[in-house]
């Protein structure tokens, strides 16, 4: 689908702004031809009908930095190997070493590609193949100008979860993060990101799951009070493979979190979940795109969203199913609860079916806590206000339930618990 | 539909069902008969020369022809998921009447007896008379509750209306639209353009500028109206776009019970068909509009049919008005169509039935827009689309609740079955919740069937397949039930629809 309106001055502004990067420079260039073709996302675009990309769009300089809060949250509990990020840029030194583990880690900044071949031709290929049929010029323009991110390829199982950290210590406004992930054949990962990167964030991760690999992606935007983040996961899935990913999001003035899954091989698993809660000047955009390819294929999508003073929630998610991926199994269900007035819920949950041998349903609510539940608690000498927060739990709950490892959903709740 | 392959779960009733609504097109005759044509294509003039024939005043002129000149401006119209060549604005006859017409009878007996043998063939009595020809069941039916008036449109004029008489007597004004500019301007003037605006959408505007005729109704306060109204349209001349309007105003307290149905003849070329329905629904009034759209399909490659490019809206203005649009969706090559109601009054309600069926190379990109501005309002919708052969079949929906919209409530269920491999089912809804003492449902499902049903199903020693069945069949045969008598015909053919094994 063509963009429908071109924004020629602000493109060359904001592409002007920024220096392309020495490495990748056939991809980079080739993105950058599209991105002017393409050109920046406007209000008119159907997909951007409910947030506006103005945010994501326009220069942004020292002055829109925002210093956030000091976050409570960090999986150390769990058992990680520690990947740090200081400032959008890979720090190696405090990071752990990956050397046990059958993994190949480079950075794409890195030139020598002889280190990791894959990369040339894997960098920018999913963004790309997750152009069609709907544009997406903030990954695009990410492919072009990404500054720093990993390039992990998985070779085996590996024994604990890898935790990217973000730290932030000088404040930077504005950084483009690009991950590449490829798991080969029987190998196992699973990657949980938390922190905050910048005032503005836009990154893009490409990630192949190969035959009888699974992938468990778990992603905190705990720590973004005010800040301005675009997210895309590109997905290929290839035979039994499975992918499961977890988003959870408490701040962020803007954030808009795109998914786009392809199940190419049959029996491939794709589950992908996300559980918010905002208030205030908070945007939360859950824009999901899963194709379904294979036969016998399983996508699952849980979206939950809790919202108030203002806030607004926006789900847009599209479950597709080409002739031939016979005996698909989707299940989708959005659904919002607005703790008052003057929060808003806007979905569009899309199903695009050309199989006839399928099942998928699709769900979507919206409405403010269950009085009937409220009461029961209340008849039992709960607090009103605890009552509420225990409904507003077990509402979210749903959607961290879909998290594989227990000891990682639990850790979220508590975090829940404590910030309600 | 010839080879198929379907899957377990759809039972052969169904398949059947499907095929005997789209395999055979009955309607695709012809009438010879000699007509008049405004020249082909469209500027100012045929705007003029349009409203001249219906010896409309000044002002009707030029509403006209502000809409022209706006609709000059627009580009059609991308986003429906339908797949058409271009087509030739100026390659079509905007205006088609008998030239029997000329003059208006003025009587039905003066009715030019071809025209009065196409409805006869149609089965639409254009006598006074009562029993529906070939309706099953017809003949138990307490006679003087069952009229229908009938008022026949026939490619750009209305030839006639039935029992006007009765009707004036209740004080129900029922007559074609031509004839409301000129015998009551003051509630044309008031209404017409004030649900659908001139600048509503490309094909409204077409409209605006162009419409031939239609039906008119007004419904006085406190009358319930004394039998149900109907209008037919018919399509019959070659390269002939139809633009119709129908206005129906229901004061407070009223209500009426309206029927449309439509057929063109089998062609090989597409031909245009783009109508504007309009209700204004004031205080405690109530409209049922019903629709069985048979227009001509295309045959089974593909080839020929109507494009039927629609916008139908119902605005309730007062408190506890209501609305109800049935429509049974299976003729046309592209239907474009969203049957839709704003409720503006507070406890008003809008309840919108469809069933949607695509067969051979059809496309339908239908569904309805329930936009609640009043307090405590109410919407439900329930659309059941069906695909076979090479079909796409699209629900577009928006249920919008607005922020002082509070305490409302919408819930959606939207079936999609697909028989065969080559065809497509889709669902597109918008949900937009601005306050949150409003609940909004949508679902897409069949596992969903109620449990308390079941459950008393179950206890009954009914096993569970079959009370699943039961209770799924029940639900769409309760949708079909909504449709009045005179649609049974239709109807009776598509309750054997079930939608076992629907996708969302």
């Amino acid at each position: 689908m063509p963009l429908s309106q071109k924004l020629p001055d602000d493109l060359n502004q904001r592409i002007s702004s920024l220096k392309l990067p020495k490495n990748n420079t056939k991809k980079r260039c080739e993105a950058l031809k599209r991105i002017k073709v393409m050109g920046l996302p406007s209000r008119r675009d159907e997909y951007w009908k409910y947030t506006n990309p103005s945010l994501f769009n326009n220069l942004f300089s020292d002055k829109n930095v925002v210093i956030g809060s000091d976050d409570k949250l960090n999986f150390d509990s769990i058992g990680c190997f520690k990947l740090i990020f200081t400032d959008g840029v890979f720090d190696q030194e405090s990071s752990d070493s990956l050397e046990s583990e059958e993994l190949e880690l480079v950075r794409i900044s890195d030139s020598s590609v002889d280190k990791a071949n894959w990369l040339e031709d894997f960098y920018g290929s999913l963004e790309e193949a997750g152009q069609n049929p709907v544009d997406r010029p903030l990954a695009k323009l990410n492919t072009a100008f990404a500054t720093d991110g990993l390039a992990l390829r998985v070779t085996g199982k590996i024994t604990k979860p890898i935790n990217i950290v973000y730290n932030e210590t000088s404040y930077r406004s504005d950084v483009n993060l690009h991950h590449c992930i490829k798991l080969e054949q029987g190998s196992s990962l699973t990657l949980i990101e938390s922190g905050s990167v910048s005032s503005r964030l836009n990154k893009v991760t490409e990630l192949e799951v190969a035959q009888d690999s699974s992938f468990h992606h778990v992603c905190a935007q705990t720590n973004n009070v005010d800040k301005i983040v675009s997210t895309h996961l590109f997905a290929r899935l290839w035979e039994n493979s499975v992918l499961k990913s977890f988003t959870l999001t408490t701040s962020g003035a803007l954030t808009r979190n795109e998914h786009v899954v392809e199940l190419k091989g049959n029996n491939g698993i794709s589950h992908l979940a996300a559980a918010c809660i905002g208030e205030g000047r908070f945007h939360h955009d859950d824009t999901v795109f899963v194709t379904h390819e294979g036969t016998h294929c399983e996508s699952r999508q849980v979206f939950k969203k809790v919202l108030k003073k203002g806030a607004f929630g926006i789900f847009q998610g599209k479950i597709l199913v080409k002739p031939g991926a016979q005996k698909t199994d989707g299940y989708q269900i959005s659904q919002s609860l607005l703790l008052d007035d003057d929060s808003q819920f806007l979905a569009k949950p899309e199903l695009e079916i050309y199989a006839d041998d399928v099942v998928c349903s699709h769900g979507s609510t919206s409405g403010a806590i269950d009085e009937e539940g409220l009461f029961y608690l209340r008849a039992r000498g709960v607090p009103e206000n605890t009552a509420k927060d225990l409904l507003i739990l077990a509402f979210l709950a749903e959607a961290l339930a879909e998290i594989e490892d227990t000891k990682i959903s639990e850790l979220l709740l508590t975090y829940l618990e404590r910030s309600l | 539909m010839t080879s198929l392959d379907v899957k377990d779960g759809v039972d052969q009733e169904t398949v059947e069902a499907v095929r005997s609504v789209g395999g055979h097109y009955k309607y695709g005759w012809e009438t010879e008969i000699e007509m008049d044509y405004a020249p082909k294509g469209l500027d100012s003039d045929i705007v003029r020369l349009i409203s001249a024939k219906n010896n409309e005043p000044e002002w009707m002129t030029n509403w006209r022809l502000d809409a022209f000149s706006r609709w000059e401006k627009l580009e059609e119209p991308n986003w429906a998921m339908v797949d058409y060549p271009k087509i030739d604005y100026q390659d079509i006859y905007y205006y088609a009447s008998p030239k029997s017409m000329a003059e208006k009878p003025k009587s039905l007996d003066d009715v030019d007896p071809k025209l009065l043998e196409t409805y006869k063939k149609l089965g639409i009595p254009l006598k006074e008379q009562l029993i529906l020809a070939g309706v099953e069941g017809a003949e138990d039916v307490n006679l003087d509750e069952r009229k229908v008036a009938v008022d026949a449109v026939f490619d750009s004029v209305s030839i006639g209306t039935t029992f006007k008489d009765e009707l004036r007597k209740a004080g129900v004004i029922f007559c074609s639209i031509s004839e409301a500019i000129t015998e009551h301007p003051e509630l044309v003037k008031k209404y017409l353009g004030s649900v659908v605006p001139v600048t509503d959408n490309y094909f409204a505007t077409l409209n605006s500028a162009v419409f031939s005729d239609g039906s008119f109704v007004y419904i006085p306060e406190g009358v319930r109206c004394p039998m149900e109204l109907s209008t037919y349209f018919r399509i019959n001349a070659e390269n002939t776009g139809q633009f119709e309007r129908t206005l129906i105003i229901a004061e407070k307290g009223s209500y009426v019970s309206y029927l449309e149905g439509c057929t063109a003849p089998k062609r090989d070329t597409n031909q245009l068909h783009a109508a504007i329905v309009e209700l204004v629904i004031l205080e405690d009034a109530e409209v049922k509009y019903s629709t069985v759209q048979n227009w001509y399909p295309g045959d089974e490659n593909g080839l020929g049919g109507i494009y039927n490019f629609v916008t139908k809206r119902a605005d309730c203005r007062g408190d506890r008005s209501k609305v109800m649009w049935t429509q049974v969706e299976t003729g046309s090559a592209v239907t474009w169509k969203y049957p839709s109601c704003i409720l503006r009054g507070n406890e008003s309600q809008g309840e919108f039935y469809s069933i949607a069926i695509a067969n051979n190379f059809q496309q339908a990109d239908t569904g309805t827009k329930m936009i609640h501005l009043g307090k405590n309002t109410k919407s439900r919708i329930v659309s059941k689309g069906i695909s076979a052969g090479n079909a796409q079949n699209t629900y577009r929906g928006l249920v919008s609740m607005h922020p002082k919209a509070t305490s409302s409530r919408n819930y959606t269920q939207c079936d999609s079955l697909l028989i065969g491999n080559k065809c497509g089912a889709h669902t597109v809804p918008y949900i937009e919740v601005k306050n949150n003492s409003s609940r909004v449902e949508h679902e897409a499902t069949t596992s969903k069937v109620d449990d308390d049903q079941l459950f008393y199903c179950r206890q009954r020693g009914v096993n569970e397949e079959d009370a699943v069945a039961l209770v799924v069949n029940g639900f769409c045969k309760e949708v079909l039930q909504a449709l009045p008598m005179e649609f049974a015909m239709e109807a009776q053919q598509l309750v054997a629809i079930s939608l076992e094994g629907s996708v969302g």
